[in-house]
């Protein structure tokens, strides 16, 4: 059971690719890095994996399936930034459950607070938004995450502490994880396989 | 004298910060214009007498602003005018709100119906305002409901760019990505994501909205386009005065004109200060 991403070409102007014929697959349970350099397209694939994109050429499957667009996307996606992820006019209780009710388990296990629900956005900090973003992107449909740079803003402490518990989630769920990174070290610490974008990405620089 | 003037502000202000001191200002202008309403509600024809032993006098303790050729008090006759004015004004601007409103979803909710919005606005915007409002009311046989329809159906294209072009801006951001990958439908989108954006937005561009709906009100009546010769309108009052200014008689025209430039200054001020209060800087919602 796998998220497949094949011969994917793409790029925001015209004749000026950004991803030129790339394929990437990710197993259920399994945790994949992807390391590449700045400005390189590895957001850009993030998003059209979780079908944030539509004017691609390739395909996107779910064992063999395309992703349904309508409804919940089994494949979802978090961000670097939290605070451009939630509405600000929203309560955090509102984001949080936007997609799906989201269990106490996880909850506890990211360590949010009750007393957060009734806040705003600004009122809370980047480390406890990004938990919130994670929550609600672990709703019991999800079968893939696939986390953009999750983690790059925060402490070395609060990073260690968000992954611990994305990994026990996914682990216990069965959810495959793509990790994008810029940090080596964490990279090594955490996946299972590693992938060099420059190395499935047949774009030229000059 | 400045100085003066600025020292007295000071102290009446003293002890409130921008917010009370804003409040207190919105507190008061929107106080006179409802004065203005309910005061006129009470005027017929009765309060204003014809008096032909008082006519074409000048202001006074007795008459402040004068009476016309009528021996009528003209501070009466600007009061009600002034009212009308306003109460057009409303209905004006709540009507364009209302379509604004309807657009706005609409040209969300995809490229085909942003498109025809966006054509339904230039085509509004290709004809001259004042003589599309002359038009439409025209075409609806004038009068009271003529003017409304006509200002209404005119001012509701540059509350409408400005709609448009923030769903734009908003429709680029991750959490309504996020929400469509959530599962949830355009219209929910729509409705609990891009529309809480757009109130205050709308809010504060319908009352700026109603010094404009008011002074095409009353041009359009001062041009002979509007409202009919007997409704006690601020451009009737106008027209009329226009034909005794050779006389001498200035106060006709100054006092209405005057008293119709504060109406319309004090929308501002309240656009203005409402603005100040909605600054999303310093407001955490
Ligand atoms: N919405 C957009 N419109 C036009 N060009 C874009 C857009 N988003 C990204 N790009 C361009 O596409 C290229 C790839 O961007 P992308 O964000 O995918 O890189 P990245 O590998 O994620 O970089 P980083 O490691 O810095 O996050 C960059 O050159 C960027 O300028
Ligand atoms: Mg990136």
């Amino acid at each position: 059971m796998s998220l497949k991403g094949e011969n994917i070409s793409f790029g925001y102007k015209k004749n000026n690719l950004i991803l030129n014929n790339v394929s990437i697959s990710l197993d259920r349970g399994d945790v994949l890095g992807l390391i590449g350099d700045s400005g390189s397209g590895k957001s850009t694939l993030c998003k059209i994996l979780a079908g944030y994109e539509n004017n691609y050429q390739g395909k996107v499957s779910i064992d063999g399936k395309e992703v349904p667009k309508k409804g919940y996307n089994p494949v979802q996606l978090v961000f670097q930034h939290p605070e451009k992820s939630v509405n600000p006019k929203w309560k955090m209780k509102d984001i949080l459950n936007e997609g799906s009710n989201i269990s106490q388990d996880i909850l506890d296990s990211f360590g949010i607070k009750k007393n957060w629900f009734n806040r705003w956005p600004n009122e809370l900090s980047g480390g406890e938004l990004q938990r919130f973003s994670l929550a609600r992107a672990l709703g019991p449909e999800t079968r893939y995450l696939i986390a953009d740079e999750i983690t790059t803003m925060l402490d070395a402490i609060t990073q260690a502490q968000i992954w611990n518990m994305v990994l026990d989630i996914v682990k216990e769920r069965n959810i495959g994880v793509l990790v994008v990174s810029h940090e080596k070290n964490l990279i090594e610490k955490i996946c299972h396989k590693v992938v060099y974008f420059k190395d499935i990405n047949n774009v030229k620089h000059y | 004298m400045s100085t003066a003037a600025v020292n007295v502000n000071r102290s009446l202000f003293k002890g409130l910060n921008l917010r009370q001191k804003t409040l207190l200002i919105l507190g008061l202008t929107s106080f006179l214009l409802l004065a203005i309403v309910v005061s006129s509600l009470f005027i017929d024809n009765e309060s204003l007498p014809t008096d032909f032993g008082s006519k074409n006098l000048s202001p006074s303790l007795e008459h402040p602003f004068g009476t016309d050729w009528m021996g009528r008090d003209m501070l009466t006759r600007t009061l009600k005018g002034l009212g009308l004015s306003i109460v057009i004004g409303a209905l004006a601007s709540l009507i364009s709100a209302v379509l604004t409103v309807i657009l706005g979803l609409l040209s969300s909710a995809g490229k085909a119906a942003d498109s025809f919005v966006a054509w339904l606005v230039d085509l509004t915007l290709s004809i001259p305002h004042l003589l599309l409002i002359i038009l439409i009311s025209i075409g609806l046989g004038g009068g009271a409901q003529g003017v409304i329809i006509g200002v209404a159906s005119t001012h509701w294209t540059s509350l409408t760019r400005i709609v448009r072009a923030e769903i734009k801006q908003l429709k680029t951001q991750d959490y309504i990505h996020i929400s469509r990958n959530l599962g949830k439908s355009k219209w929910w989108i729509a409705t609990k994501h891009i529309l809480p954006h757009l109130i205050p937005q709308i809010l504060l561009g319908t009352i700026l909205m109603f010094p404009h709906a008011i002074l095409h009100e009353a041009s359009v009546t001062f041009l002979g386009f509007g409202l009919s010769p007997h409704e006690p309108a601020i451009g009737i009052i106008l027209s009329e005065s226009m034909r005794y200014l050779s006389a001498g008689y200035w106060w006709l025209a100054f006092f209405p004109g005057l008293s119709l430039l504060i109406v319309v200054l004090t929308f501002d001020l309240i656009g203005e200060n409402l603005g100040k209060l909605m600054d999303p800087k310093n407001a955490h919602e």
